[in-house]
């Protein structure tokens, strides 16, 4: 069956929205204000790093590390240690939703690093896990 | 000519759909209507219409439906997020408003005579209960009394009474049928 050129348009417009939702542009953007901010020796496997690291919890003794909830596999999806609701992937490559909303990024750092570390991440930290995410 | 007839199968396609999905949700609401006029609840509670109640509680949990508990009850939890069940949830000052006005608008109180099961629930509170958990609510109670640890508490893939669908299968869409429960390990419930 020959396609010709308007049909291959037609289609190619029908398709166009899922097209401009992979930019990586909003991590970028918050790498560079952390940078701002005083992030330095930043490294995807220095997130790596951290992402395993467990922190205790001083109110309920228990272990917390960023894979508790989203799994050491950022591709796998994750799991809340709360309430067993599912974690879609952080994975960009499994899950194109992923860094696409720098206001939905920053709420999560600031909620998850508060229950996960029991503070706020550092600039530094922020980076370091944005470049490991954008890595996987 | 070609191109004509494929632009004309491809929008004859879309416009098929479309009007298809229309037909099912007018089906839907004459459903409801008709119930309405007969002065009969629809069964089940009101699903959930709030987008941004779906992204900032429902991020983390089931996004239990506004029908499930009175309005006193929704306040009281909105005013203590300091300690939700042991987490701290920070809204934005807004968005809380925003939040309250809607699990409020939409509460037990408010459906109960739209929507059977928060109907029950609102009936089977006393005058001063205000419960916090949706798993107090003596009707919900009363629903689950047959349920054991097993098929619960120590179901890995349940956990707690307060993951609804879990087995509730059509629990997003506000319905809790008996027919439509599932327990995970175990067969279609049946009484």
């Amino acid at each position: 069956m020959r396609l010709d050129k308007v049909t291959v348009i037609v289609i190619a417009l029908l398709f166009t929205p899922l097209g401009g939702m992979a930019q990586a542009k909003p991590a970028d953007d918050l790498l560079a204000k952390y940078r701002e901010q005083g992030a330095r020796n930043v490294s995807a496997k220095e997130g790596e790093t951290l992402w395993g690291r467990r922190f205790k919890d001083p109110e309920s003794g228990e272990e917390r590390a960023c894979s508790t909830c989203h799994n050491n596999d950022l591709h796998a999806t994750g799991r809340h240690a709360k309430t067993g609701k599912p974690i879609d992937p952080m994975a960009s490559s499994a899950n194109p939703k992923r860094l696409t909303d720098s206001k939905f990024i920053e709420k999560w750092f600031s909620r998850n690093c508060r229950w996960t570390l029991g503070r706020e991440c550092t600039p530094g930290e922020k980076s370091s896990f944005l470049l490991f995410i954008q890595s996987q | 000519m070609k191109t004509t007839v494929w632009i004309g199968i491809l929008s004859g396609g879309m416009l098929l759909l479309t009007a298809q999905f229309a037909l099912s949700r007018d089906k839907e609401d004459s459903m409801t209507w008709n119930r309405l006029a007969r002065g009969e609840a629809a069964p089940g509670v009101a699903s959930v219409t709030n987008k941004l109640y779906e992204q900032e509680c429902g991020a983390c949990h089931f996004a239990y439906q506004p029908g499930l508990l009175p309005a006193q009850s929704w306040k009281k939890t909105l005013n203590n997020l300091s300690d939700h069940f042991g987490e701290t949830v920070e809204l934005e000052k807004g968005d809380l408003a925003a939040l309250t006005e809607y699990l409020t608008k939409d509460s037990a109180d408010l459906s109960g005579n739209k929507f059977a099961i928060s109907g029950k629930i609102i009936r089977s509170l006393g005058d001063k209960e205000i419960p916090v958990r949706i798993t107090e609510v003596p009707y919900i109670v009363r629903q689950h009394h047959e349920l054991s640890a097993r098929h619960i508490g120590k179901n890995p893939d349940v956990k707690s009474l307060s993951n609804c669908n879990a087995c509730h299968t059509h629990a997003e869409r506000g319905s809790f049928r008996e027919g439509e429960v599932v327990i995970p390990k175990f067969d279609r419930w049946e009484d």
